[in-house]
């Protein structure tokens, strides 16, 4: 049906909010990482000085090579779990409710709550690592929170932990959303379980990879909480990513440009990363 | 429905009537202080307030020594709903003078005499421009070791120690009678408080200025500088292995139950040994640290004014006057383990520990010997601040050896 | 034969359920550190081991954290915040959902040009950093008059919203049955008439994973929550976080674990209880496509 006036004056309030609060913030960050703007934003004109500062921080060049590091592992994992577990629940096991609650439930909690947890599992003084050696495991090493090398994949642990259940709950719902018929005539031309999943089941579910990895990706180039709750950045400043970078500069050096010149980055990157997802969604409703 | 809809798409494009709209008589503080000695230290303010008819508005924001709390300001001053007082540190408090946000105390100063009991050291963060913006609540100071008495005395350590050599040598004993040596969080700001006291204590005031406050360029990269990165490396291998990310309240009860000998760390650490019920002298020793004797490094936290509606300058003044006001500065720095900001309150409440770094300030106020921490904010601004953790941090994790940091120093000071 | 195949498939649900339990277990470690370490006096979390039980059970710690711990100067608890984050969370959920259906309504169900476009530009929007947003986004609020009020948060939580409460419905509009629409209008159904009568009561499932995702972000949400409000407002993970990073004196880890239990069970509640019409809400739309 055409839309009459009705529908477009509904629809504007939303698209004018968007507008302004994100479209226009936009633009004026980008603004703002032309500036010299330091405590607050200032509005004296600094050319791309502020991008030259930044690619100059070596804190700059730490944080991109772990996003890198985080992001490519943390999606992977969680992707491949998420599909393991999603798996698992679906063989018509008992109490699918029970485990679906215990993999979903870190979605629910933020990391302020969880953080100290995590902080105190990973800590080999109290940890994992006391605990085993208390079992009477003495030689068990888990020491990564304390390694500058390490620390990131502490990170990754504790982000896996947080998302896989919302994978696993995007691929059951995927699971559950192909056809039966196709599966029982595998069955009937004798196909094991595996090889079912492998070819008939996992190819269809390619709408959902691609939600779960925007989603993914959009939360592993937003990850902040999670940093500063488990390791504050450090050891040293061996887990900043591009986010508490951003943080950092914007809000505690008062260097609001570079912080801003930062963010340009990351929307950049995020950009790359779902235009293509944005095309795609687009083209979802054609009736319309 | 649709009408609630409506409502809704209206009030987002034009807003709501009703602002808060505070009474007149009435102060909102933001601050950091959330735990329960600070909150008791504060509530002395909130009660005189209180019995002159001011109402104190409490918002508190935690988390980080403040960052949290700084954030929130920026987004109320730019609302332009600033609060009536922010808790504030160094040079912090002079940015914000800069943007022209904030109240003239100079009225309340001069009938109340501020310029003659408050150190210059600390007025410098105090005023701007020649006019009082805030209003300065104590002193801490950051050239402190702790130790716990028994330990020394098992590991054969019996004098303490005066210079840095014996205090390495001390340490080491320590160490090989099977504790850990020195309690320590890698945190950057506690790499870089204990940068504090090895700077003062390798060059001296003299070299402190020259290099961290003026950020001259040829005392940075003298060859002092790069014995203060030898000598963090020399502490570097006192710590425990698992010193990383350790929150300092926890290194200080490692102090306090034996495990380790000494902690490198600000006054407030005192709190944590009172509260443990251990007694100054007998239990536990503070000293300064060895090569520092007759310097003090200091933060002071400060109740920035800032600009409110004329409804509300008079409840702001009586802020002012009240963190001012001597019984206070002795009842809150008696709690909270600092010094009072003012140089003319009697000392009969505090402990030994508080005397004597009563006096240490009176003194070294006197000899011009009193420094802003670098750690703390109190020698350059946030950003170069910020770089000096940077290199301080890496390099105490092994990330870059003692040459290269004094390259990397002298770069980041540059900015 | 048939046996053997019989114990065979035994063993295959042995293995299954071995791996599911041990993976729960995993899984639940942070939280049983959390509630173990809430119900023990603090002597013994400092003494003693992190993963063992209780030798003296205590559920002081849980009082304190709801009633009496140190949040600022006086030692409310975390109760009267509480009742802020409702004052906050029920409103901006209510509302962003109502925004997510009609505008997935009117983006499905009515042609006009730049319609996709003016989708994408919403989704996008679900991407960006909000530290970004924080200064322009104060100055909005003080234009408004919102700056400090319970009012301006809802108003800050509601725009972040719109992208991902349109994408939802819209995904799931698109998948509805057209004829049904089409037989109400002949019927003589309007504009609001199609969306309340046949879109909404239909809308179950889509609802509930809207109002979880939003319930959790909302509820769970800092930086906003400390900025944008004032003594009046705050939300309940500021006070957590107070009560948590306070920057001096002795760590009472216990009250910390059990206030960030308390701070966690409204969320909890609400995915436990709806978890199942969650995985059936995102199989009706976000997913199939």
């Amino acid at each position: 049906m055409r839309a009459g006036a009705l529908p477009k004056l509904l629809l504007s309030p939303s698209v004018l909010l968007v507008l302004v609060c994100v479209y226009g913030y936009i633009m004026f960050t980008i603004y703002l990482s032309f500036t010299s703007s330091t405590l607050m934003p200032s509005y004296e004109w600094a050319g791309t000085t502020s991008y030259q500062r930044l690619f100059a921080q070596e804190n700059w060049h730490v944080a991109l090579s772990n996003l890198w590091v985080f992001a490519s592992l943390y999606i992977g994992v969680a992707v491949v779990l998420g599909l393991g577990f999603a798996i698992l629940i679906d063989q018509h096991i008992r109490a699918e409710g029970a485990f679906r609650s215990i993999f979903l439930y870190p979605m629910a909690l933020s990391f302020i709550v969880t953080g100290t947890a995590w902080k105190w599992l990973l800590d080999p003084g109290v940890g994992l690592e006391h605990t085993m050696h208390d079992l009477g495991w003495e030689s068990f090493a888990f020491g990564w929170i304390k390694d500058s090398d390490m620390a990131i994949y502490c990170v990754i642990i504790a982000a896996v932990w947080q998302t896989t259940g919302f994978v696993m709950a995007l691929f059951l719902a995927g699971l559950r959303g192909v056809d039966a018929e196709q599966i029982s005539a595998a069955r009937v031309d004798g196909a094991r379980t595996w090889q079912i999943y492998l070819h008939i089941i996992i190819p269809q579910l390619g709408p959902v990879f691609v939600s779960a990895f925007v989603i993914l990706a959009h939360m592993a180039i937003k990850s902040y909480d999670l940093v500063i709750a488990l390791t504050n950045g450090g050891p040293g400043r061996s887990t900043w990513l591009p986010s508490v970078f951003m943080y950092q500069y914007s809000f505690t050096r008062n260097e609001m440009a570079i912080g801003a010149a930062s963010a340009v980055m990351m929307l950049a990157a995020i950009g790359l990363v779902v235009l293509p997802y944005l095309f795609s969604e687009m083209r979802k409703v054609k009736n319309g | 429905m649709r009408r609630k809809l409506i409502a809704t798409v209206l009030a987002g494009a034009f807003g709501f009537a009703g602002t808060s709209l505070a009474a007149d008589n009435s102060v909102e503080v933001l601050h950091w202080w959330t735990s329960g000695g600070e909150a008791a230290a504060l509530n002395v303010l909130k009660a005189n307030l209180e019995k002159q008819g001011v109402t104190w508005n409490d918002m508190p924001v935690a988390g980080g020594g403040g960052e949290a709390a700084m954030t929130a300001v920026r987004a109320r001053v730019t609302a332009g709903n600033p609060p009536t007082a922010v808790q504030m540190l160094g040079f912090d408090i002079l940015d914000w003078g800069k943007q022209g946000v904030v109240a003239d105390l100079n009225a309340v100063a001069a009938k109340e005499g501020w310029d003659k009991t408050v150190p210059a050291a600390l007025q410098k963060f105090s005023k701007y421009n020649g006019k009082w913006i805030a209003a300065p609540v104590n002193v801490h100071s950051t050239n402190w070791v702790w130790a716990n008495k028994e330990v020394l005395a098992k590991a054969g350590v019996t004098s303490e120690p005066k210079s840095w050599d014996e205090f390495i040598a001390a340490a080491e004993k320590v160490q090989k009678a099977g504790f850990i040596a020195i309690a320590h969080g890698g945190q950057p700001w506690q790499d870089a408080t204990i940068f504090d006291g090895v700077v003062m204590s390798t060059g001296g005031v003299d070299y402190y200025r020259k290099a961290f406050i003026d950020l001259d360029a040829k005392a940075i990269n003298s060859p002092t500088t790069e014995k203060v990165f030898q000598r963090m490396s020399q502490i570097r291998k006192l710590v425990d292995k698992d010193f990383s990310g350790r929150d300092w309240n926890v290194a200080s009860g490692m102090v306090i139950s034996g495990k380790a000998g000494f902690q490198i760390m600000g006054d407030w650490a005192k709190g944590e040994f009172l509260n443990a019920k251990k007694v100054p002298g007998k239990d536990f020793l503070c000293f300064r640290m060895p090569g520092t004797q007759g310097t003090v490094s200091f933060n002071s936290d400060q109740f920035v004014m800032f600009k409110v509606g004329s409804d509300k300058a008079a409840a702001q003044a009586k802020l002012a006057s009240a963190i001012m006001d001597p019984g206070f500065q002795s009842a809150f720095n008696v709690v909270k383990g600092s010094v009072p900001a003012r140089t003319d309150v009697p000392d009969t409440a505090f402990d030994a520990c508080g005397k004597k770094g009563m006096k240490d300030l009176a003194e070294a106020n006197k000899n011009n010997t009193l420094v802003g921490s670098i750690a703390h904010g109190h020698a350059v601004p946030a950003s170069i601040k910020n770089a000096i953790y940077d290199v301080v941090t890496r390099h105490f994790n092994g990330q870059l050896d003692d040459k290269k940091a004094v390259a990397a120093l002298a770069s980041a000071v540059k900015q | 034969m048939a046996d053997r195949r019989s114990t065979g498939l035994r063993a295959d649900r042995i293995f299954l359920y071995a791996v599911l339990l041990c993976l729960a277990v995993l899984f639940l470690l942070p939280v049983y550190v959390m509630v173990c370490n809430s119900v023990k006096p603090l002597d013994e979390i400092r003494g003693g081991n992190l993963m063992a039980l209780p030798i003296v059970w205590t559920i002081e710690p849980w009082l304190t954290a709801w009633s009496t711990a140190q949040i600022g100067v006086q030692p409310t608890g975390l109760k009267p915040y509480f009742v802020n984050s409702f004052l906050l969370v029920v409103p901006a959920v209510a509302i962003s959902t109502l925004i997510g259906a009609l505008n997935g309504y009117i983006l499905t169900q009515f042609r006009f040009r730049g319609a996709n476009l003016l989708f994408a530009a919403m989704l996008f929007s679900v991407f960006i950093p909000f530290q970004i947003v924080l200064i322009p986004m104060a100055k909005t609020l003080g234009v408004l008059g919102l700056a400090g009020t319970v009012k301006g948060l809802v108003f800050v939580n509601v725009v972040y919203g719109i992208g991902f409460t349109t994408l939802f419905f819209r995904n799931y509009y698109a998948a509805f049955p057209n004829e049904l629409i089409r037989s109400a209008r002949m019927d003589g159904a309007d504009f609001f008439g199609v969306l309340f009568r046949i879109l909404l009561p239909s809308s179950g499932p889509i609802i509930v994973v809207t109002v979880i995702w939003q319930f959790t972000n909302i509820w769970n949400e800092f930086l906003f929550g400390a900025s944008f409000s004032d003594y009046s407002s705050f939300p309940i993970t500021v006070a957590l976080n107070n009560l948590v990073n306070s920057s001096t004196g002795v760590k009472e880890y216990n009250v910390h674990f059990a206030g960030a239990f308390i701070a966690a069970i409204p969320t909890l509640v609400v995915y436990l209880v709806s978890g199942k019409y969650f995985v059936r809400g995102l199989m009706a739309g976000s997913v199939k496509g």
